[in-house]
């Protein structure tokens, strides 16, 4: 193929700027493990207060100093709410919804994660600053969506 | 209407469809602008606020898109290869704007209250599904028309290339077919017999996975035919050649190859796909910014040589030789230079971690409104001042509103945009009512930032109505001329060859051969985990 020399020239810069990007996304993923939440388990969404787990939705102080949260989303709330955890910990969201789909932001942090009935999210974080944090539902879930929200306490 | 039938009845038919649901969407596009920043609009409320998002958002990115689509896609192929199967053409028509009714009636009802993206468990009425599906089946027919005129063409014209304009038309065409075998699915095995009772449950993260198989390249059926016109029609209206015929066939290859195979980007906050999978459909997703970039570069050099033909020597002086009042024009560079802007958010946005900083938030409303709702939505304002002439044989009434219009949109559409871009940065959910979030102090900082694009939407509001004024007023009551015809952009150097960039069957079964590569394994592992489906939910 017959290709002008600036043409030539824009094509590489145009692939070097795409492959830095993704070097970029590859080396994060791989090498410090920045990876977007993936669990992969299942929970009935009907049997969520049956549930062992989520039936008790509340956050556990673990041995190791690390905090564990476990939380339901509902029409038009989340508990436990307040979440009260420390700072500089490791911090594991597990999250599921009895109804429809939901978001789950925490405003100021990385912790954005989508919360489908019948699964369960899971995310682990490290809250660095001491503060209160707004927890907002960022899925649209019906009439009251814009109203549903939390609080993240970090002390 | 003059006596003897105009021969674009079809494509005219197409346009006044998609005109009048931008016109319908526009309004209560900047209603919901205002709303949102807590005007006191009369009658506002949670319910209307949501059936609001679900007309503009059906209205705008399903309809005015296809049928503008449909119809430049007719109007092309006449053009170029000549138009075949015209009676199939028109029964696809009614079936999609049946469809496109049912749809609008279904959501104005309040009994279909689930956004454009309609995700289970929330369940919309029956009709809401029907009425999308059968817009989608008359679509079909469109394909199919395009793909015949074309075969019907190569028959008679063995080893030449396709003309560029059909070319990227039909690399349109491949694209949404792809892609609407993903909606199909999800329509057809879920949503339309569970809406009607047949089945009790569906999954909700099995229909997200077909849906964004579907709504990733969507982006793309939207955008390609946008492309096609910035490079065979504007470099020829400016005055220009296009710079080169044969990287811009491989752009259109490119697109039909990648735009699949790259759904997870929109699910990588999900649980039940592995992070693996979705680090695979980031590597597609960085891929297909290359023929983005690859346009960038041809479409500006075509115009400068535009420019240059007009006798300019200089490093820039080009520029200023360009026909800056004219709206096609205006139209086509103002799209271009927003998606400029738009497609390095949307790099953000596909960078596996780093979108769980925008992710569902107002900066993705900002996105796409600066992709689909500038890039593809002006272009496509530009080529109707382009069109009306040569397809109603009318000269454009009201020309200067014509010359302003696409000025008034991009400065409404960066107001309305980069806040949304910011307020998104900050934490600010998208699809809210609201976001006094009960006074919470995070949420007062977010509210400055919703004025702003609440004036900026009543800006675009007033651009959206010129538009409509002067395509009325022209279709009503335009100076009848004669002899303008549709014409093409010529190669800068040399002419069009026959080869492996017109072999469509070759990329669409590779891009088949990618699609299975991409979703086999994570669908099929979601259809055998323990699953627990969902009952209906209608909390609207
Ligand atoms: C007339 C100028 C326009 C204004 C003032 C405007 C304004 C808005 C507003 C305020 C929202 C709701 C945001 C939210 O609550 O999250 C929205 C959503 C949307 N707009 Fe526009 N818009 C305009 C034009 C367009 C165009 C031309 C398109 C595409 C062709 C478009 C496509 C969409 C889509 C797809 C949504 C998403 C709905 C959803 O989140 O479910 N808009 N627009
Ligand atoms: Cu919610
Ligand atoms: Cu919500």
């Amino acid at each position: 193929m017959k290709v002008h020399v600036y043409e030539r020239a824009w094509l590489w810069a145009a692939a070097v700027m795409i492959a830095g990007f993704l070097g970029a996304v590859v080396f994060s993923a791989v090498v410090h493990a920045v990876q977007p939440p993936s669990h992969m388990e299942t929970v009935d969404p009907e049997k969520i207060f049956e549930h062992p787990d989520f039936s008790n939705p509340r956050v556990e102080s673990r041995d190791d100093g690390s905090t564990l949260v476990v939380g339901v989303a509902q029409m038009f709330s989340f508990s436990p709410d307040p979440i009260t955890v420390k700072a500089g910990k490791p911090v594991t969201f597990r999250l599921t919804s009895t109804d429809v789909i939901h978001g789950f932001q925490v405003v100021g942090t990385n912790v954005n994660a989508t919360v489908i009935p019948g699964y369960v999210t899971q995310q682990t974080v490290t809250f660095s600053k001491r503060g209160e944090y707004l927890v907002v539902c960022n899925e649209y879930c019906g009439l009251a969506h814009h109203i549903m929200q939390a609080k993240v306490v970090v002390e | 209407m003059s006596a003897t039938k105009n021969p674009h009845r079809l494509e005219i038919s197409h346009f006044a469809v998609a005109v009048t649901a931008f016109a319908l969407a526009s309004v209560l596009a900047v209603l919901q602008a205002l709303v949102r920043a807590d005007v006191a609009v009369p009658m506002k409320s949670e319910s209307l606020y949501y059936i609001s998002v679900t007309a503009h958002g059906v209205l705008m990115a399903l309809v005015f898109t296809t049928f503008f689509i449909m119809g430049l896609g007719y109007c092309f192929a006449r053009a170029t290869v000549g138009l075949e199967w015209t009676r199939v053409a028109w029964v696809s028509f009614w079936i999609a704007l049946a469809g496109t009714l049912m749809t609008t009636a279904s959501i104005l009802s309040g009994k279909s209250t689930v956004l454009y993206t309609f995700y289970p468990p929330l369940q919309a009425h029956w009709t809401f599904y029907v009425g999308a599906t059968l817009l989608v089946v008359g679509s079909w027919g469109f394909c199919a028309v395009m793909i015949r005129s074309y075969l019907a063409w190569r028959r008679s014209h063995r080893a030449e290339p396709v003309p560029l304009a059909m070319h990227g038309m039909l690399a349109t065409v491949a694209i949404w077919l792809l892609a609407t075998a993903g909606l199909a699915v999800e329509m057809l095995t879920m949503l339309i017999p569970w809406s009607l009772g047949m089945i009790e449950r569906v999954d909700p993260a099995i229909a997200r996975t077909w849906f964004w198989w579907f709504g990733h390249p969507l982006t793309y059926f939207w955008l390609v035919p946008a492309y096609v016109v910035w490079y065979t029609v504007l470099p020829k209206h400016a005055g220009g050649r296009l710079f080169s015929d044969k990287l811009t066939r491989v752009v259109f290859m490119m697109f039909i190859l990648f735009s699949t195979p790259v759904g997870f980007h929109h699910q990588f906050s999900d649980p039940g796909i592995s992070s693996s999978w979705k680090l695979l459909h980031t590597l597609t997703t960085y891929a297909i910014l290359f023929p983005s970039f690859v346009t960038a570069f041809t479409v500006t050099a075509s115009l400068e040589v535009a420019g240059r033909m007009k006798g300019k020597k200089g490093l820039f002086d080009w520029i200023g030789a360009l026909p800056w009042r004219d709206p096609l024009f205006s139209s086509v560079v103002l799209a271009m230079l927003t998606f400029g802007i738009g497609g390095f958010g949307g790099a953000i946005n596909a960078a596996y971690a780093m979108n769980t900083m925008v992710h569902n938030t107002a900066w993705i409303q900002g996105h796409f409104h600066l992709t689909v709702g500038t890039a593809v939505a002006l272009t496509f304002m530009g080529v109707t001042y382009w069109l009306l002439p040569r397809v109603l044989g009318r000269e454009l009434r009201f020309a200067p509103l014509a010359a302003v219009q696409p000025y008034l949109w991009f400065f409404g559409m960066m107001l309305f945009s980069i806040p949304s871009h910011i307020v998104g940065l900050m934490g600010m959910p998208r699809r809210i009512y609201t976001a006094e979030l009960f006074g919470s102090p995070v949420a007062r900082t977010w509210q400055p930032f919703s004025t702003a694009s609440a004036v900026g939407g009543v800006i675009l509001f007033v651009s959206a109505m010129l538009y409509i004024v002067v395509v009325a007023a022209t279709a009503l009551w335009g100076r009848r001329v004669n002899g303008q015809t549709i014409e093409f952009s010529e190669p800068l150097e040399g002419a069009p060859e026959y080869g492996l960039w017109d072999r469509f069957a070759i990329w669409a079964t590779l891009a088949v051969v990618l699609i299975v590569l991409a979703y086999a394994v994570p669908i099929s592992h979601l259809y055998m985990m323990e699953r627990f489906p969902s009952l209906p939910q209608m909390p609207f």
